[in-house]
């Protein structure tokens, strides 16, 4: 379908550009280290051993939070500075696959960032993460994350306040994805079977379907004058 | 015309006082004491007279905000927008309410200034999105175009609330709750007095509404009068 | 108000509709009105060059014919369809210079038209990135990043991004604006060819000696309205400075 195509023709660009520079990627990367580092560090000071091990999952997702915001806002700020996102409405085709094209990009530098976290993660919090099913957990959080997060976006980046008025107005709409994510890591690293967390990923399935539906019915006043 | 809506305006302030009144001396003095143990916590009890009509305004006001930002997006009217944002104002002042008497209400009940409760975080995330509302307003000039991302912010918010609401509860759920006593209801002989005082709050809600729809269109026309006579 | 000389149009033109018609256009920011009621007709084939001075309104008429922003009031009709209903379909035929070069600078320049010519669904991307390579003569740099180009050379891949997609209509605004004197030539030898290959063309500039060149009709936009219109026969430079000043002096 040709939807399809320019969707993944805007994918490949966002890859490209980023393969060139590798600006973005280095930027979330460093910044989720730090975040990690600073609450081992900052959690050390007080509790210690197992008890670190207890705060693990939300320090996770904090530094994932962090480094989506700042994939996000590279997402869309790159595009308005360069006046490039007239060139994408020019085109003939949905505004929408601008967004979805731009959600699927973040959504795989955010993945590469976090699979390259988790080893770190494991060194710092000693717990181990290697589990399929934890993939699929940051898998649905991600997307979730994203597809929140690229419709805020691309509103915040033509604001005059710009990268930082997009934490601000995401984080508590994205309050469910981080609550269920963070209780579902937590219950995969207390050995709890998939049954036992149904509630949660119900919860990262229903927030996955709903806001992407809900940003493809209104993004198209989000972009347009 | 005018003059009409001017009277209505009167007369729906004035009623709100008096309903404001009444409802304080019902929950001050009026209702009966609670089943507690302590005296402060029987005083402190009396909040709930407050605390929960205003959660009902703070919740009832993003609805609007809602409503009134799916309005401006299908008409294009500015209208709506009015609307939006004065729901918006009201209810974020309406939501720090309900944070400040949760907190009244918290400390001589559990010693604490604050607790996770599950309608206590809602209510602080739904002020969090009142507040980025409105921040998000202050960051666009353009009118329509702030109308436009308000509007788009208000309907994606809306449906996160309901969202966030489930996972908060669902998260709760596994941890002791922590007002086990309050959850049990109120006595009958409070009924009247706590739903007065629901009625008595929405009213406020509406004349305030009434008086910033107002306040907005009065501005909208010293700048359409500006324009005139400078463009 | 000045008399609107009205073009004869042939017989031939009169049985197609015309490539593009605004009606009553009005657009307004908040309380500030850009246009406030603008009726333009444009045959295919036609050159029109828009006059006007800064805030006449120019670019927003531009923006709205592109697509890229609404109307507050008024049609927008391309090629007869409806802009406001039929837009996705109807940006095919259409091209845009404006300020913004709209070019990706961590790309190469073969990358950029070959995004764009994904975008445009064009079967044909491979040989028309090649061809308009060769017309703006950025060939032998397409695989350098845009962001190594002199500024001249970005104005000279765009001007190759605009007509990759061989657009029916093409909107340029204020587009010698800042251009070197390569580019400017490229930019005159394009339009040209635009031309004879009887695009339909919409120019803007303050140039009212460039903005004469080429056409075969010009207007005068002030005050979010359109003062003066008329063919491009028989007028020349000082003629339409005279018009111009008049068009444009006070409301």
């Amino acid at each position: 379908m040709a939807y399809l195509r320019k969707v993944a023709a805007i994918v490949w660009k966002d890859i490209v550009a980023e393969l060139r520079t590798k600006e973005m990627f280095s930027t979330m990367f460093v910044f989720a280290v730090l975040v990690i580092v600073i609450f081992n560090f900052a959690f050390d000071l007080r509790i210690s051993g197992e008890r670190v091990r207890q705060v693990a999952p939300g320090a996770l997702w904090v530094a994932f939070a962090f480094a989506g915001i700042l994939g996000l806002n590279r997402a869309f700020v790159a595009e308005k500075d360069r006046g490039c996102l007239e060139g994408l409405l020019l085109a003939p085709m949905d505004h929408t696959a601008i967004y979805f094209g731009k959600m699927l990009s973040t959504i795989l530098f955010m993945l590469v960032v976090e699979i390259l976290m988790l080893p770190v993660f494991t060194i710092f919090f000693g717990v181990n993460l290697f589990d399929l099913r934890l993939l699929l957990i940051v898998l649905m959080g991600t997307v979730g994350f994203a597809g929140v997060g690229t419709i805020l976006s691309a509103m915040t980046a033509q604001t005059r306040a710009r990268e930082v008025l997009l934490p601000i107005l995401l984080l508590p709409v994205a309050a469910p994805v981080l609550i269920a994510a963070v209780k579902a890591t937590a219950g995969i690293l207390d050995g709890l079977s998939m049954g036992e967390m149904v509630l949660w990923l119900q919860l990262l399935v229903a927030f996955d379907l709903i806001f992407p539906a809900v940003a493809f019915m209104t993004f198209d006043y989000v972009v347009k004058e | 015309m005018r003059d009409r809506r001017e009277t209505i305006l009167v007369v729906l302030t004035a009623v709100s006082v008096v309903l404001i009144l009444a409802a304080l001396y019902l929950a001050l003095v009026g209702a009966p004491d609670a089943n507690l143990r302590s005296e402060t916590g029987r005083y402190a009890q009396r909040i709930i007279y407050f605390h929960i009509p205003t959660a009902w305004v703070g919740f009832l006001a993003f609805f609007v905000t809602f409503v009134g930002g799916l309005g401006f997006l299908r008409t294009q009217k500015r209208s709506w927008d009015i609307v939006a944002l004065s729901s918006a104002e009201i209810g974020t002042v309406f939501m720090f309410g309900v944070l400040v008497s949760g907190s009244i209400w918290a400390k001589p009940a559990w010693n604490t200034w604050w607790v996770w409760d599950e309608r206590l975080t809602i209510s602080l995330i739904q002020f969090l999105v009142y507040v980025g509302y409105l921040m998000l307003r202050s960051t666009v000039e353009d009118p329509s175009r702030r109308a436009r991302f308000a509007a788009v912010y208000g309907v994606v918010a809306f449906i996160s609330v309901p969202i966030n609401f489930i996972a908060i509860r669902v998260w709760r759920s596994s941890h002791p709750l922590m007002f086990g006593s309050e959850e049990g209801g109120l006595a009958p002989s409070m009924m009247f007095a706590f739903f007065f005082c629901l009625i008595a709050f929405t009213v406020w809600y509406a004349a305030l509404m009434w008086h910033r729809v107002r306040l907005e269109r009065l501005r909208d026309d010293v700048e359409a009068l500006k324009q005139k006579l400078l463009g | 108000m000045h008399e609107q000389a009205t073009a004869p149009s042939g017989a031939a033109e009169r049985s197609a509709p015309p490539a593009i018609e605004v009606r009553r256009l009005v657009k307004s920011f908040g309380h500030q009105v850009a246009l406030r009621g603008v009726d333009l007709a444009v045959p295919e084939g036609e050159f029109l060059t828009l006059f006007g001075p800064n805030g006449a309104g120019k670019t927003t008429l531009m923006r709205i014919v592109a697509s890229l922003t609404r109307p507050s009031g008024g049609t927008v009709l391309l090629r007869g369809q409806d802009l406001g209903k039929a837009a996705v379909a109807l940006r095919r035929h259409i091209g845009l210079i404006s300020h913004n070069p709209l070019l990706y600078g961590d790309l190469t320049a073969e990358e950029n038209l070959r995004f764009f010519a994904r975008l445009y669904d064009l079967a044909d991307g491979a040989a028309r990135i090649d061809a308009v390579l060769e017309q703006v003569g950025l060939a032998v740099r397409r695989r350098d990043p845009v962001r190594t180009y002199s500024r001249g050379m970005v104005q000279r891949l765009a001007i190759a991004r605009a007509i990759l997609h061989d657009p029916e209509i093409m909107l340029l605004d204020e587009p010698y604006t800042g251009l070197d004197l390569q580019a400017a030539d490229m930019l005159g030898s394009v339009l040209a060819d635009l031309v004879m290959a009887r695009r339909t063309v919409i120019l803007t500039t303050h140039n009212l000696e460039q903005g004469l060149e080429l056409c075969s009709r010009a207007a005068v936009l002030n005050r979010g309205k359109i003062a003066w219109q008329g063919p491009r026969a028989g007028l020349d430079l000082g003629a339409m400075k005279a018009i111009y000043r008049q068009a444009t002096a006070g409301a």
